[in-house]
């Protein structure tokens, strides 16, 4: 039984292939997009501008008050029928995976900066520092440490998550296992392999995150 | 765009079923995954060796693949093996194994955060082991625990929508459902919509309030 | 001679409490004057209003006789007037001498190799020119404090602003500090000094500004100021330091 199990994962492979590289494309395209976006995010919400701050804090309650697959839904149900765009289930899970990755970022980054001494700040500013000085010689790189764990935790999330792709009907590793269900019957198979599949995938950040934190936090 | 107020209306008593299944799933997810929490927390305050590298073992896997896939599993997978359950049954199988390895976490980080010199203190006055655990160690974790345990349980309120999956007739899957049959697509998404801000939106505040209440007792400030 | 730093009827709230109320006060260059106070009557407040740290809401601030207001080029203003913190704030996460380099460097465009010359001239006149490749963790308190020191002295300010620059030393590293501003005093520096050493206060001051409640109560000369207060105000000050100073013993010898 073993032994044609693993003869199926093995004639499969190219199509399993492929739907990894969906998925993992996805998830891959959601991190960068949020990490660019969170760090803008949150040096925009530590400027301390009012309505920058509270355009933004809606931004976030609407990420987090609204589920993932709601937002998934909207954005390929909905903007067909409100902008008369129709785009790809691929890209769709791409851009809600960043919007919603990118405000948990943010978040992430937000407290980062604002854990960092006021008096650095004001040390900064006292040298003439500009803003963007300020930002990009003295606080950001203090941020970078305490913002590191964080952020590969929600990375890791993002790679979880990306699996509702399949919900929206992109052809991820998921669809393509539920084919080769629909023609082998073997779904402890195939559902193993995509459970030790994510497990692979979001084992060794979540090691690396926990590793880091463990090491910075004694510095 | 024309929004079909009345057509809106008349699925209401449809999708407050819906509410009320996702209330229903999410509520015992919540329970049992509470349970799970406490079975394993009290493995790791009691140190039972054997059980330890299980429980590790457990969070692990649970904490580092999705639900999705957790559900699929039980529910697709499990009846090759004979074991058949239904969607429901599926979906509070999988969310509680989910929850339950998150919990557990939280709670383990609850107990560690109880600062070391409270155990020295209880030490210092005589205490067992059993005793400080029962009057110094868990209140305190309880305590420490509590936002982190109310933010959980709202994500596993929100993460009810994954088991539309499996066809369990919660709000989204009520919502493809009627989009399918009539194709009020505008309507259908906008009552969705509503509903989640209705039910989310306050429980997030809720939250944020009883952090900063949780907080203030805390340090007594 | 026209003032450096001149204010008049300079006043601030936070929110609706007044901070700072009508302060009128003229520094010369080359003058070091101490400012004294109990908690809270708004030195330090006084002392970040002058490089922007904190913005004033009435009266005039004029600096090299150009007026400061809220939207003043405060960059241009901080290179002119550094000052030191009560917790140095070294920047952690860069060397001794990166610390010192970044203003110079990245603000005021200087050439790395004319601002590392001076930087290590400083470093040599604080003693402290072997620490220059040290991080900041690896420093005592008292020699981060003179780094800061040096950082804010190698942009080459007209005045330096110290706050309270040794009350989070442990007490054998003050004299180190206070040794150093000494020195800035004797070569000539414009120093607006807040601090609780009233024995330092004495030695370097050219001139006692006494504050209370946001205003300032009363200015003289460190030896009228110390042997003869005209204020009741400054007279209790005085008092609470030298009751701890002439505190009889405890038990009869």
């Amino acid at each position: 039984m073993a032994s044609s199990g693993l003869e199926l994962l093995w004639i499969s492979a190219p199509q399993l292939a492929q739907g990894i590289g969906r998925t993992l494309g996805i998830s891959a395209l959601a991190i960068v997009f949020s990490a660019v976006g969170g760090l803008i995010y949150g040096v925009l919400r530590n400027l301390g501008i009012r309505w920058i701050d509270w355009l933004l804090l809606v931004y976030l309650e609407l990420f987090r008050a609204i589920p993932v697959l709601v937002w998934l839904y909207l954005f390929f149900f909905g903007l067909p029928i409100f902008l008369g765009w129709s785009i790809p289930g691929f890209w769709c899970a791409v851009l809600v995976l960043s919007l919603w990755g990118a405000s948990e970022t943010g978040e992430v980054v937000r407290g980062a900066l604002r854990s960092i001494p006021r008096g650095q700040r004001e040390a900064g500013l006292s040298i003439g520092l500009g803003q963007a000085q300020l930002y990009g010689r003295v606080l950001l790189p203090q941020a970078l440490r305490r913002m590191t764990p964080p952020m590969i935790n929600v990375f890791t999330r993002l790679i979880k998550t990306s699996s509702l792709a399949v919900l929206i009907g992109v052809v991820d590793v998921i669809k393509i296992g539920q084919q080769i269900i629909e023609r082998t019957y073997e779904s402890v198979l195939i559902y193993g392999f995509l459970f030790v599949f994510f497990f692979l995938a979001c084992y060794p950040l979540s090691a690396v995150s926990r590793v880091l934190e463990r090491r910075w936090n004694h510095s | 765009m024309e929004f079909d107020v009345a057509f809106a209306l008349s699925t209401l008593p449809a999708f407050i079923t819906a509410v009320g299944v996702t209330l229903q799933v999410g509520l015992i997810a919540i329970a049992t995954s509470l349970c799970v929490a406490l079975i394993n927390a009290a493995i790791a305050a009691f140190q039972i060796r054997p059980l330890q590298p299980v429980v590790r073992a457990y969070v692990e896997l649970a904490r580092n693949t999705p639900l999705l896939i957790q559900l699929f599993f039980i529910y697709f997978a499990l009846p090759a093996l004979g074991v058949k359950v239904s969607g429901f049954a599926s979906a509070i199988i999988a969310m509680t194994f989910m929850g339950g390895a998150y919990l557990t976490e939280i709670l383990r980080a609850g107990i560690e955060a109880v600062p070391r010199s409270q155990i020295e203190s209880g030490l210092s006055i005589g205490l067992s082991r059993w005793q400080l655990l029962r009057h110094v160690v868990l209140p305190q974790a309880g305590i420490l625990s509590l936002p982190a345990l109310f933010a959980n349980f709202v994500f596993l309120l929100k993460e009810t929508t994954v088991v539309s999956a499996v066809a369990v007739p919660e709000i989204l899957y009520t919502t493809k459902s009627y989009i399918a049959l009539y194709y009020k697509t505008y309507e259908m998404l906008a009552v969705m919509t509503g509903l989640c801000v209705l039910l989310f939106v306050p429980l997030s505040l809720l939250l944020r309030v009883v952090e900063r209440r949780l907080q203030h007792g805390q340090f007594g400030s | 001679m026209s003032a450096l730093i001149e204010l008049s009827g300079f006043s601030k709230r936070f929110g609706a409490v007044p901070v700072l109320q009508d302060i009128d006060l003229s520094v010369r260059e080359g003058e070091v004057v101490v400012i004294l106070g109990p908690s809270g009557c708004g030195k330090s407040t006084l002392l970040r209003c002058l490089n922007g740290l904190e913005l004033g809401h009435a009266g005039q601030y004029r600096f090299g006789g150009l007026e400061l207001s809220a939207n003043a080029d405060w960059r241009q203003v901080r290179q002119q007037i550094g000052m030191v913190f009560q917790s140095y704030h070294l920047f952690p996460h860069m060397t001794v001498l990166d610390n010192i380099l970044l203003g110079p460097v990245s603000v005021q465009k200087r050439a790395r190799n004319e601002a590392r010359q001076q930087a290590e001239t400083l470093l040599a006149r604080v003693g402290l020119l072997d620490k220059r490749d040290a991080f900041p963790r690896e420093l005592s308190g008292g020699q981060q404090q003179r780094i800061a020191i040096v950082r804010s002295l190698c942009m080459n300010p007209q005045v330096m602003l110290f706050d309270e620059v040794t009350a989070a030393l442990d007490p054998e590293m003050v004299k180190e500090v206070l040794e150093v501003i000494l020195d800035l005093a004797r070569s000539g520096m414009t120093l607006l000094i807040v601090t609780h050493e009233m024995a330092f206060a004495r030695a370097v001051a050219d001139r006692i500004l006494f504050m209370d409640g946001g205003r300032i109560a009363e200015q003289s000369d460190p030896e009228t100021f110390f042997s003869n207060p005209q204020t009741a105000r400054a007279q209790q000050f005085l008092e609470k330091f030298s009751y701890v100073e002439n505190m009889p013993k405890r038990k009869a010898s």
